[in-house]
């Protein structure tokens, strides 16, 4: 094999080596051997042995009988040079081949002055700073929500500065192309808690009641949770990463210094894109979560399709209909403005693109099922 | 079989052609470049110089024609081989293409610990010894995105250099470098090519840095889809009578384009 292409020391590369000779308080040092860096490493004790010796003032360095080389020689005379400093010797490289020399004469003289070490902070500085961190982020949701409102309006009246392509586009992909996986996921959901119900409610013969069962968590609970689910990962994550990578690409920053609207152009068609459309995926996914508990009764637990359908009509009124309708409305709001606001607050590398996608789906979920949970305790305390 | 070779010569293109769907971007592209030189891919924007870069490093499968790496047919071998090949050579990628979630150091380190042996304190004097090299003067520690675009080409260069490689190719190297940062590339490149016996194939539009260092070059020329110029650099500028070219080596606009911008104005 060519030698050159194989990265393992090979029969016709010789081991590095040097000799000292002294001569009073000047000493040569006389190289030989193949310094090839990726082959053989200079052994870490050479530096110690070659700058120390009684009386020693100045170490000169000779390479007439020098093989291959590379940075190997190079990082060994660059060692030799700091070590000299230390030592308060002289280093007299002449004996080097020319276009080692060369390349030795680009490396910095004197050694770059150490980083300065982080200062150690106190809890009290780290938690004061976490606090007006989370502080200022709540300040920045709330701007942004605000701006939403204020906007919104415009952009319905098509006063807004965002182009109607971007709107186009993000409703498409909020909407059409999410649709399948909501009616999916809600269908199974239905069918899921139609089986489990049933087995429950049979005990007491009460089999009949699973419609009422999936009618109301359906309506009420499930098709809005759900679909908000999906859509956070589905797009709440998307809207973090894309918004991630243009700041990352310094898009952003052109926008801002053409005097681009952020919100308007970025941000809005975004959130206006799902709260306009999570109420229709939120029906959707209602209407196939009974269909799949009416699947399951029917198919599995003997009921009739008529039964069915007049118990879910009495069990399920407009009033439930709009509590979904609402909450889901709400969902779409909060998933969007958490994807935007963590993808306009990411870090500029590409793992911060990954973890601000993450992020925005996780916070999205937790924020879904907290709201949720606060219009759980509202309905209840007005007996709703 | 003893391969197509001009005597010495470390790449040689025969009949090239390459795009990126079926429509070449550049035809018929045939040029050797010798071991130990220094050589020069030039032409307009967009005329396909990073492109031919990527086909010659392996990334881009040419339309036709063949490429000869030291003798091997580089399209030809198999993968494992053609990843032996890469293994010598070093990349300057146009963008610098940092790894965005490591630190310069690691960058520069990551080669030295996946293809070699050696110890890590070992791999830290190689590392700071390339990126004094290329002249930066940046803690290791600190992360690509924090860098200027000048500093992020610095530490795609050192990255390149990290294995010592035997042929490097270097997209804009001196792009976003001040003039005297460009002038040390310059010694930098001679310096590798005279003392590791590098072979660097670059792409640049940095007129004085071609002249003073380069030893042969092909012209790209975008209307045409191929080559119009073989040599170096300054004997093109001091010879060659393609229009196209003598306007790109004396920075002048081309007499034709000029007279319709004077029949626009009028
Ligand atoms: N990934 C890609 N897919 C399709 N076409 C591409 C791709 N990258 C580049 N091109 C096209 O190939 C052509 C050549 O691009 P290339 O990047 O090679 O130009 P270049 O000569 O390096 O230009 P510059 O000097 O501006 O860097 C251009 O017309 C470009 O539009
Ligand atoms: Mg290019």
């Amino acid at each position: 094999m060519d030698p050159s292409t194989a990265d393992v020391p090979s029969p016709t590369t010789v081991e590095p080596a040097w000799e000292c000779r002294d001569d009073g308080p000047s000493r040569l040092v006389v190289l030989s051997g193949d310094w090839i860096a990726r082959l053989h490493a200079v052994p870490s004790d050479a530096f110690e042995t070659i700058l120390n010796g009684p009386g020693l003032s100045s170490v000169a360095l000779q390479a007439d009988k020098i093989g291959a080389w590379d940075s190997g020689l190079l990082t060994f005379v660059a060692g030799l040079r700091r070590g000299a400093d230390q030592h308060g010797l002289t280093l007299d490289e002449s004996g080097l081949p020319p276009s080692a020399r060369r390349l030795l004469a680009l490396l910095p003289r004197d050694a770059l002055p150490a980083a300065p070490a982080r200062p150690s902070r106190s809890i009290r500085a780290v938690l004061g700073t976490q606090a007006l961190t989370v502080w200022a982020e709540g300040g920045a949701v709330a701007t942004m929500l605000g701006e939403t409102i204020l906007r919104g309006g415009a952009a319905l009246r098509g006063q807004a500065r965002m182009r109607r392509t971007d709107l186009l586009v993000a409703l498409q992909d909020a909407g059409a192309s999410a649709l399948s996986i909501v009616i999916v996921v809600n269908l199974l959901m239905g069918g899921i808690l139609a089986f489990v119900g049933a087995v429950q409610l049979r005990r007491f013969g009460a089999d009949i009641y699973v419609a009422d069962l999936v009618g109301i968590a359906v309506v009420r609970e499930i098709a809005a949770l759900i679909t908000a689910v999906v859509m956070s990962g589905r797009t709440g994550g998307a809207y973090a990463a894309q918004i991630a990578t243009m700041l990352g690409n310094e898009e952003i920053d052109a926008l801002r210094t053409i005097g681009v609207p952020l919100h308007d152009y970025l941000i809005l068609p975004r959130i206006l894109a799902l709260t306009l459309m999570m109420p229709l995926l939120y029906l959707y996914g209602s209407v196939a979560g009974i269909f799949g508990g009416f699947l399951v009764a029917v198919a599995m637990l003997n009921l009739t399709p008529a039964t069915f359908l007049a118990h879910l009509q009495t069990s399920v009124t407009g009033s439930q209909v709009l509590f979904g309708l609402s909450k889901s409305i709400a969902f779409g709001g909060v998933i969007a403005i958490i994807g935007c606001r963590i993808g306009l607050s990411a870090g500029r590398s590409a793992s911060d693109v990954g973890r601000a996608a993450t992020r925005a789906v996780v916070a999205g979920i937790v924020a879904i099922i907290a709201l949720d949970a606060v219009c759980a305790v509202c309905a209840n305390a007005l007996r709703f | 079989m003893p391969p197509p070779l001009e005597d010495g010569a470390k790449i040689a293109v025969e009949g090239l052609a390459f795009g990126y769907g079926s429509e070449p971007i550049q035809n018929n592209l045939s040029f050797t470049v010798a071991t130990g030189s220094i050589f020069a891919i030039m032409g307009g924007s967009g005329c396909g110089k990073s492109t031919l870069l990527k086909v010659l490093i392996g990334l881009l499968r040419p339309l036709a024609g063949t490429v000869h790496v030291r003798g091997e047919d580089y399209w030809s071998v198999s993968a494992d081989r053609r990843e032996q090949i890469g293994r010598r050579c070093g990349v300057l990628f146009q963008s610098g293409a940092l790894w965005s979630s490591m630190s310069i150091a690691d960058n520069v380190a990551l080669p030295l610990r996946m293809f070699t042996a050696l110890t890590e304190p070992e791999i830290d004097r190689l590392v700071q010894l390339k990126l004094d090299l290329v002249g930066l003067t940046a803690p290791g520690d600190m992360m690509p995105s924090d860098l200027s675009g000048g500093m992020r080409k610095r530490v795609g260069l050192a990255r390149a250099m990290a294995l010592d490689p035997d042929i490097l190719f270097l997209d804009e190297p001196s792009a976003g470098l001040d003039p005297i940062g460009a002038r040390r590339l310059d010694d930098l490149i001679l310096a590798l090519r005279d003392g590791f016996g590098s072979t660097v194939v670059m792409v640049s539009h940095e007129l004085p840095s071609l002249f003073a260092i380069c030893d042969g070059g092909i012209f790209l020329d975008a209307d045409t889809h191929t080559a119009i110029a073989i040599g170096a650099p300054r004997d093109l500028r001091d010879r060659c009578d393609d229009p196209t070219v003598h306007a790109f080596m004396n920075r002048e606009i081309p007499k034709s384009d000029s007279a319709v911008d004077d029949g626009g104005q009028k």
